[in-house]
This record gives C-alpha cells, sequence and structure tokens, in this order.
C-alpha cells in the first residue's frame, strides 16, 4: 500500500490497539509518518482518528502496541512531559487569560522567565499577524483571529510535531479555504510535521502529503491523495471518494492481454496488471470513476449499459448526473453541461452509459 | 408578548406582590421601628432617633455575640469553599463506581431538618469532646454550608470546556500546575460567590449553633436570648444591621456569578 518513500519517521505506530471497554476505537494502527510530512488522518466520526491522535498527544494510552516519536517508545508518558502540542477543534483557549499570556502559556508551564516569555510570545504573535491583538481577550475576537492564536500557542514551543483535531471545522467555507493556505504555507514553512485529523477529504486531499483513511478503527488505506484517487485500496475507500462506480465481477477466459471479466451488465476485457493474480472463476470489484464514464444515445449502436436518469446535481462547470440501470444498480456519471446536453440528458431519459476498460480499476482490498 | 392573557398576568403580579408583601413587609418594619425612639413598636411612630444602634454599640454582650459570628462566619467560607471545590472538582474530572452516592451524600446536609441535623451534632461533637465551643460551630457550620460552596463551583465548571484542562495539560501543565493556572483561575467568579454565600449561611445559621455553642453563643443565638429576657427595640436595630450584612454578601455573591470575568482580564 505505502508505495512512495517517506523521509525518516517521526512518529511509528507499531500494531497500536486501543479499547474503551469493549468497545475497539482503534483495531491495529500500523504505520509511520516522516520528518517533515504533512499526513491527514481522515474518516467519519466514530472511526478512530481523533483517538488516533489523542494517543500520539499522549491523552490516551494504547492497550496494546508501541508509538515511538522521534525514535523513542513513548508509551505511558505523559502529555505534558512529550511535546506534541495540539490545536483542538473547539480550539480550547483560556478564556480567562489576554491572547499573549495565551500564546506563553506553554513556555510559562515549562519555567521560561518572563522576558523571554514575552519576547518569543511576540515572535510568534508577528509570525501569526495578531501583534495588534495581544492584550485583547479571546472572546474579543473574531473565528479566525482565535484559530491563529491557537497556532501560536501550540508552535511557541518550536516543536517537531503538531496535531491538529479538525481545527477548521467551525469556520465557514471561505474562511476555511483561507486558513487551509495558511496551514500549507505554515507546514512548508517551518518543515515541522503535521497531523491533521479530519473527516472531510476536500481539507485532506487538498493539504496532506499523504492520507490515512480510517473507519470502525481499521485503517482501510494510506497514501498519497493521487494513489487514492486514482486506485482506492477496497470498496470502503472507493465508496467514502464519492465518484465511483462500483462492480462486482467474475475472471472469465483468458485474453491476450489478461482475462475477460463478467458483471451485471456485460463483460470487460481487463488487462493482466489490473487483475494482479486473479485466476478464472476469481470474484473481483472493480470501479470506474464518474469522470470517465461516457453516455451515449439509445439509437447510437453503442455497447453498454442501458440506464434511465433519477437526478442531477449541479457542480458549477459540471454535473453530476445520476442513472439506474435495468438491474436496480446506480451509476454516477460526470460530465460537462454542454456534453450531458448532446446527449439530451434530462430526468427519465434512457441513454447508455459505457468507458473503456482502461477507466476500470481492481479493488486490490476486495479481492478472493 | 401581545397574546398573554390579562388575567394569568394579573395573578401572578398579585401573587409576586404578597410574596414581596410577606417577606419585607416584617423587615420593613423591624428598620422602620429600629429608627424610632418608642419602647415598643406602635403607631403613630414617635420621633427619629438613632438610640436603639447606640445602644447596642454599647453593649458588650452583642459585640461578643457579633465577634463569634464574624469568625465563625470567616472559618466557615474558607473551610467551606475548599471542601466545596474539592468535591465539585471530584465530581467534574473522575468517573469513579458509587459516584451518584457520592454526590447524593455530599450535597445531602441542606436537606436535613436543622433541628436533626443540630442534634446529631451536639451527640457526636460532644462524645469527641468537641461541644459547647467556637470550634464546635465552625465544625457544624461548615458541614452545613459546604454543599452550597460545592453546588456553586460545580456549575462553573460545567461551564468549562470540557478541552480546556486537557489543552493545558498537552501545553506542558502537569495536573498541579493545570489546577492553579486554568481551573482556579476560571472558577475564581464562583470561588469567590461561593465565599460569601456560606459566610451569609453560617451568618444567619440559628438552631444548630443554638444546639453546639454553649457559651460561645453567635449572634443570632444571642437574639434568642435577648428576646427571652425583654421586648427592646434593640431586637430591631441588631435585626436590620443582621439583614444589612447578609444581603450585603448575597448581592456580592449574586453579581460574581451574573459577571464571570470572560475576557474582560
Amino acid at each position: 500500500m505505502d508505495a512512495s518513500t517517506t523521509p525518516p519517521a517521526i512518529v511509528k505506530f507499531d500494531n497500536v490497539v486501543k479499547k474503551f471497554g469493549d468497545f475497539v476505537a482503534v483495531e491495529k494502527a500500523d504505520f509511520e509518518i516522516g520528518q517533515g510530512e504533512f499526513m491527514a488522518i481522515m474518516g467519519s466520526s466514530g472511526c478512530g482518528k481523533t483517538t488516533t491522535l489523542r494517543m500520539l498527544a499522549g491523552l490516551e494510552d494504547p492497550t496494546s502496541g508501541d508509538i515511538y516519536l522521534d525514535g523513542e517508545r513513548v508509551n505511558g508518558r505523559a502529555t505534558w512531559d512529550r511535546d506534541t502540542p495540539m490545536v483542538w477543534q473547539s480550539l480550547a483557549l483560556f478564556p480567562f487569560l489576554t491572547v499573549q499570556e495565551n500564546v506563553e502559556f506553554s513556555l510559562k508551564m515549562r519555567g521560561v522567565g518572563k522576558a523571554e516569555r514575552a519576547k518569543r510570545a511576540r515572535k510568534w504573535l508577528e509570525k501569526m499577524q495578531i501583534t495588534e491583538f495581544a492584550d485583547r481577550g479571546i472572546n474579543q475576537l473574531s473565528g479566525g483571529q482565535r484559530q491563529r492564536v491557537a497556532l501560536a500557542r501550540a508552535l511557541v514551543t518550536e516543536p517537531k510535531i503538531l496535531l491538529l483535531d479538525e481545527p477548521l471545522s467551525a469556520l465557514d467555507a471561505h474562511l476555511k479555504v483561507r486558513m487551509q493556505a495558511v496551514l500549507s504555507n505554515l507546514q512548508k514553512d517551518l518543515g515541522i510535521t503535521f497531523v491533521y485529523v479530519t473527516h472531510s477529504m476536500s481539507e485532506a486531499f487538498a493539504m496532506a502529503d499523504r492520507v490515512v483513511i480510517m473507519s470502525r478503527g481499521r485503517i482501510e488505506q494510506i497514501g498519497t491523495p493521487e494513489e487514492i484517487y486514482r486506485a482506492p485500496y477496497n470498496r470502503f475507500v472507493a465508496e467514502f471518494l464519492g465518484s465511483a462506480n462500483i462492480f462486482d465481477g467474475v475472471v472469465g477466459a483468458a485474453t491476450p492481454g489478461g482475462h475477460m471479466v463478467a458483471y451485471d451488465g456485460g463483460e470487460v476485457d481487463l488487462p493482466a496488471s489490473e487483475l494482479l493474480d486473479a485466476k478464472t472463476g476469481d470474484k473481483v470489484t472493480f470501479m470506474v470513476g464518474a469522470e470517465n464514464v461516457d453516455l451515449a444515445p439509445t439509437d447510437a449502436g453503442q455497447d453498454g449499459l442501458a440506464a434511465t436518469v433519477v437526478g442531477e446535481e449541479f457542480l458549477g462547470a459540471t454535473a453530476t448526473v445520476f442513472l439506474e440501470t435495468d438491474d436496480g444498480q446506480e451509476l454516477k456519471v460526470q460530465k460537462s453541461h454542454a456534453e450531458l446536453k448532446a446527449v439530451k440528458c434530462h430526468a427519465g431519459a434512457r441513454l447508455i452509459a459505457h468507458w473503456a476498460p482502461s477507466a476500470c480499476h481492481v479493488l486490490p482490498g476486495e479481492k478472493g | 408578548m401581545g397574546n398573554e392573557n390579562k388575567l394569568i398576568n394579573g395573578w401572578l403580579m398579585l401573587h409576586i406582590a404578597l410574596c414581596l408583601t410577606f417577606i419585607f413587609a416584617p423587615i420593613a418594619g423591624s428598620f422602620v421601628f429600629s429608627l424610632n425612639s418608642d419602647r415598643f413598636p406602635s403607631l403613630p411612630l414617635g420621633e427619629f432617633s438613632l438610640d436603639w444602634y447606640r445602644a447596642i454599640w454599647n453593649d458588650p454582650l452583642v459585640w461578643s455575640g457579633f465577634g463569634n459570628t464574624v469568625i465563625v462566619g470567616l472559618i466557615v467560607a474558607v473551610i467551606a469553599t475548599i471542601l466545596g471545590f474539592g468535591g465539585a472538582y471530584t465530581d467534574y474530572r473522575y468517573n469513579f463506581f458509587g459516584k451518584s452516592f457520592y454526590l447524593a451524600l455530599a450535597l445531602l446536609p441542606p436537606t436535613i431538618p436543622v433541628v436533626i441535623m443540630g442534634l446529631a451534632m451536639l451527640a457526636f461533637l460532644s462524645r469527641i469532646q468537641l461541644s459547647g465551643s467556637t470550634i464546635s460551630v465552625v465544625i457544624a457550620h461548615g458541614v452545613m454550608c459546604s454543599p452550597f460552596a460545592m453546588a456553586i463551583i460545580r456549575l462553573r465548571l460545567s461551564q468549562m470546556d470540557p478541552d480546556l484542562e486537557a489543552a493545558a495539560w498537552n501545553l506542558g501543565g502537569n495536573e498541579w500546575a493545570t489546577l492553579r493556572h486554568v481551573i482556579i483561575p476560571f472558577t475564581r467568579p464562583a470561588i469567590f460567590a461561593a465565599l460569601f454565600i456560606t459566610m451569609a449561611v453560617s451568618f444567619d445559621e440559628f438552631a444548630v449553633a443554638w444546639f453546639v455553642s454553649g457559651l460561645n453563643e453567635t449572634l443570632p443565638v444571642k437574639i434568642l436570648g435577648f428576646l427571652q429576657g425583654q421586648v427592646s427595640p434593640r431586637i430591631n436595630a441588631i435585626g436590620s444591621l443582621a439583614f444589612l450584612s447578609t444581603m450585603t454578601l448575597i448581592v456580592l455573591a449574586q453579581l460574581l456569578l451574573r459577571n464571570p470575568n470572560e475576557g474582560s482580564k
């Protein structure tokens, strides 16, 4: 799964399991995060992503397995003895302190003298462009300004790693995109590791070097955004991406380059490289991206799946059309408005959906 | 506002007016008569006079009772607030087997009839040779007042962002440093409110103090003594002063609770 070569690891999860009573929050986390990497951990709520982050921060202890930070095993080490500052979803700024006192907090806890504290806090206030608010209370700041205070407060000790737990979820869409750019640039500037937990694919894919996708405590796939988008490992990831059409098929007769695969609605000749080691008779699951499906009128003589248009979602320059085949399978097709107009696409219309064999990707995690 | 029933409104207004009358008329009456020169409270009023205040000012018995009340009140406020804070923080921070039992037990004392409480305290304290002294009133009042402190501080803690404490740990503060630099500053308004309220409760408490105070009587117990001996308008003067002190404490506590110092620092 892990194709890219990564720099020396700063974080290593070695078979980490976390249970709360009988509930398994994290089933078997086994991965590394490289020095200076922007790693996103993504999944829906309750998938174990926040628990994973909290174990890294030292706020939860793993039930079994080991966590290494910068080469050292840190199981059982209290969070105040690690330098793993976190930016919280709620931001958790101290309402009874001024902006500058908030930023100075971790220096104060580490016994840094008053003058030195002020100097270092000022530097970060400047870097985050909030110097003018230094003496204000937290309640007098806007959402974006608070975000910057939270970042300055976490970074003031110049840690090697920064943990972020859905820090942008409370912002409106416009501010969210701006803060994404701020975070991205900040991470590149500082060259430190960011571990970013989110449920939003757009946030994860926009910022991260690599993404961990989790569901129900399990890691489903780790890879760069391109790898994951191009080659989802299993059905869960493909469905999570939201734009994949998924088909179950059976490997049939061999062809010069691979095998025929029969599925509901037809047959497709898939190359051996896609099929991995599948043999005749094996079950495989493959997907076709919504943007790779073409539509044709029924009278055009095109081979493919006949389907009825049931709905359409407007996405700006393109639209996603939802169709239903006669067997009840749902298809998603993403096309420009001009292309849709050319095939007279409207609700209730019957069209032929077709695609090139090269658009098919077999999900390796669903084999057998 | 427009669709409220006028009849119901009228009844509610009357209800409130009656409540306020029955609560404040006696107090106002006693205040008026405390400034009246006549020996007996009767209408029409005599002349305006501060004689009764002068009389209690010169009465050593009033002073000793007042002194006991203030000393007891101050010590009780501090002890009850510390106990209340501990109880509230324990509730906030930890989950343990029997927690609801712990909470019920900790908040129980105000629900016990004071006469029973007083008797029980007397029996217990005399067995351990602590009855009949100022310290016995402090112990008894401490028990009665700490649930109030706990309730006030617990309310404030419940308003705290649940991530705040963990954030302080994560920023390098150990548990003690976090308690000192985050939990206590956050609950400070409630801590002061608890100090004032518990002092006011101790200041006013009569029954338990009567049972356990022995010769070191607090002011309310002294007042009963005065009333048994003679009906003197001095009582009105003492009552007015006691009312003003208690009200001051309660109002201070209310102001603190209404205006937590968030963001104003």
